[in-house]
């Protein structure tokens, strides 16, 4: 079979098309869009088409949209962008227990530097759901921006935009969504959901590294981070990623027209490997909202095991996969978000992510769900043997 | 195949993929992240894992790092300062090789990897008598020879121990090797002789245990107070004076005694001796040849091999050398048939 690939929620390989788009530009159109000659022009059109490729994707203007350098940077630039802006309205930035590092580590930077961001972490609940009412409750009138992830990249859940967005378009509130997993995945549609930003990332579509986006609706003030030469109206200046916005636009706009067959097609995957890996491995602990989502994602708890060694142990039989827990200091650290969700810290040290993807096939899932119980077993083994055992004393036999 | 980063072990795992074997790199972190002046020089260090990230990449393995920091912390670090502090002079080599390496990471890799072998880059030979014994044995490079450090093996663990680079002539063959398999680090310098030793122990353990260094009482055998010493944490048995020149003689640290902050000082001949006991015995058959017998005894690391006799009762050892030598207790004498580890233990400070 070869090696199977399972962390799509990491990265997506390029699809050929985008690699080819990517490719002509690289080989063919050098000209600096900002110049007023033809090869500026040449390569300021390519800009424009894929400009109208994104936004037409998430039914946005083109205006709207703001290139970048990837996700984190477009969470850096929407916090930071809209506090500044809006600081004579109010300092107040309230945001869940359960988002990526780019936007908690910046909230928490906003709060510690001479900005002073008054920061509200929100909690979920076990399935990894913001109430709306918990939302409601925690603003005030000197919030000015709240920011919810809407598909968690760690345990998949989906979070309601549309109820959570109209609480804050009701107060004036800026409301701004880390949409980097979901954007591709689930239909999203700025005319019918209350959200003033959405943060986007290329290579988590099939598309580059390097290079993402920010829509910014239309009357929503936003200060500049990076400063320069005035490039995105102002907004994100600095010479354009010509190649790899060329390669955002084709690869949102091949993951809008086929959303719906892939989504129906990877989310019959992902249940299949769900209803396998909890049907085989015993004390096995489905994380995130069962229902409400990310189509591709599947992620568990194993207690007795150590996630770093059971991605090794995949790797070494030839599956990709991910863990939450990062391996610092000594002690695997269980993730945030998995103690955001009331996990006891033992078992969210065994956590584990499968994201199929485009290229996942049936055979993959089955083989994958085959391989996974006696990983987890000989890893639940290995911890109950004594540790610090003597070197004297008998070492178990190699694995079957 | 433990990977440290430095040109040995990485030979170590270029001469095992080329022979075909199936070979996968693992380094261990022993130092936290950021960490600081406890960090062992030879391979704990993030420095340390990226150089064997690259060399794994260079021979076209698998590499994990797999984190070992607490336990070093603990099984290392932590007794080191407390052997100090008791008047002993440890050797981490020899506890990171117990309760770390061929014990932590052994049992990982074998039970949780699926590995059916540890390689590793000592300068030593593993190979298997005819009886079916795993014996330990001297590299054939005497003078590179780091078999002095994994006496305590035993044969469970020898039976999944690989030396790959035990075999080598010298060091000439050595770089000549690594240059040829295309290592990134094969210029670089000599691996260090002892991996842990923190640029200045003496801070580490003045850190940790500010009570080995009080100043106390200097005296010989016979009691006269000779002088004063600023803590037993501060010395080493063994460790020449400036004392006695009122004597007209030169005085050598005899014994450490922490219980009343005392060091006793002697001569030369004072501090040698030809007894010397041993606790924590271990032997690479699993036993011991028989309750006495003869070997050369290696008193320390690199140290030249004298004749001695040794009884053995449970996991204590009384050893009988052929001519007085000056041994600190908390290092190791290991004992050698010919070419082979027949084990050693921990010398125990002096009644």
């Amino acid at each position: 079979m070869g090696r199977v690939y399972l962390d799509h929620a990491a990265t997506t390989p390029v699809d050929p098309e985008v690699a080819d788009a990517m490719a002509r530009v690289l080989r063919g159109t050098h000209g600096n869009p900002s110049s007023i000659h033809a090869e500026g022009r040449a390569a300021r059109a390519l800009v424009d088409r894929a400009r109208e490729e994104v936004a037409s994707a998430i039914g946005a203007e083109p205006s709207e949209i703001v290139f970048t350098g990837g996700g984190t940077e477009a969470d850096n630039l929407a916090l930071r962008g809209v506090l500044r802006a809006r600081r004579a309205d109010g300092t107040g930035l309230v945001t869940t227990a359960i988002e990526h590092h780019a936007v908690i580590d910046t909230a928490n930077d906003l709060a510690a530097t001479s900005d002073g961001a008054r920061v509200t972490v929100l909690a979920v609940d076990r399935d990894g759901l913001l109430d709306p009412a918990v939302l409601e409750r925690a603003l005030d009138l000197r919030t000015v921006l709240v920011s919810v992830v809407h598909g968690n990249n760690e345990i998949g859940t989906v979070q309601p935009l549309d109820l959570l967005g109209a609480i804050c378009r009701r107060r004036g509130i800026t409301f701004h969504t880390d949409a980097i997993q979901s954007v591709g995945a689930l239909p999203f549609d700025v005319r019918v959901l209350p959200v003033d930003l959405v943060s986007m990332n290329a290579h988590k579509f099939y598309g580059p590294k390097g290079v993402g986006a920010l829509y910014v609706r239309r009357g929503t003030r936003l200060a500049t981070v990076q400063t320069g030469g005035g490039q995105e109206r102002g907004r994100r200046t600095g010479t354009e990623n010509v190649a790899g916005i060329v390669g955002l636009g084709v690869a949102l706009r091949l993951a809008a027209a086929r959303r719906t067959t892939e989504s129906a097609r990877q989310s019959a995957l992902r249940d299949r490997l769900i209803a396998g890996i909890l049907g085989r491995v015993p004390a096995a602990i489905l994380t995130g909202h069962p229902v409400l989502r990310l189509p591709n994602h599947a992620s568990f708890c194993f207690p007795g095991v150590r996630g770093d060694e059971l991605v090794i142990a995949c790797d070494l039989e030839g599956f990709a996969v991910a863990s939450g827990s990062a391996c610092t200091a000594g002690e695997t650290e269980p993730s945030p978000v998995l103690l955001a969700l009331g996990l006891d810290p033992a078992s969210a040290r065994g956590s584990l992510r499968v994201t199929v993807g485009r290229g996942t096939t049936a055979a993959q899932v089955d083989a994958f769900v085959t391989a996974l119980p006696p990983i987890v077993a000989r890893l639940r083994d290995g911890h109950r043997a004594a540790p610090g055992s003597s070197v004297t004393a008998p070492v178990a036999s190699p694995r079957t | 195949m433990a990977m440290s980063g430095g040109v040995d072990s990485s030979l170590a795992a270029a001469l095992l993929a080329e022979r075909g074997e199936d070979v996968v790199g693992v380094w261990m972190r022993l130092v936290p992240d950021g960490g600081d002046a406890d960090a062992p020089r030879c391979c704990g260090t993030g420095t340390a894992g990226e150089q064997a990230r690259r060399a794994a990449d260079a021979i076209g393995i698998p590499f994990y790092a797999l984190d070992y920091a607490e336990l070093f912390g603990r099984a290392v670090v932590d007794r080191f300062v407390e052997a100090y502090a008791a008047g002993e002079t440890p050797n981490p080599c020899l506890a990171c090789n117990a309760h770390v390496k061929f014990d932590a990471l052994l049992g990982d890799v074998v039970r949780k990897l699926g590995g059916a072998r540890l390689a590793t880059g000592h300068y030593a030979r593993v190979d298997t008598a005819p009886d079916g014994r795993r014996r330990l044995l001297r590299a054939r490079d005497a003078a590179k020879d780091q078999s002095y450090a994994l006496y305590m093996l035993g044969p469970d663990a020898l039976a999944r121990v690989e030396l790959p680079i035990g075999e080598l002539r010298d060091k000439a063959e050595t770089r000549a090797l690594a240059a040829r398999y295309g290592l990134p680090n094969a210029g670089a310098a000599e691996s260090q002789d002892i991996c842990f030793v923190p640029a200045d122990h003496r801070a580490l353990v003045r850190a940790r245990a500010p009570e080995a260094f009080r100043p106390g009482p200097l005296e010989r055998t016979d009691g006269t107070v000779v002088g004063r010493h600023p803590g037993i944490g501060a010395l080493t048995v063994g460790q020449r004076r400036g004392v006695g020149a009122a004597a007209g003689e030169r005085l050598y640290v005899l014994r450490l005694e922490p219980e009343r902050n005392r060091v006793v000082v002697g001569t030369r001949v004072e501090v040698t001796a030809t007894r010397h006991a041993l606790r924590d015995v271990r032997f690479t058959a699993g036993r011991p040849p028989a309750a006495r017998f003869a070997a050369r005894a290696m008193l320390r690391y690199r140290g030249d091999l004298v004749p001695a006799e040794i009884a053995v009762e449970g996991d204590s050892a009384v050893v009988l050398l052929e001519r007085p030598a000056l041994v600190a207790p908390g290092q190791a004498i290991v004992l050698y048939e010919g070419d082979e580890v027949l084990g050693g233990g921990v010398v125990r400070r002096a009644a």
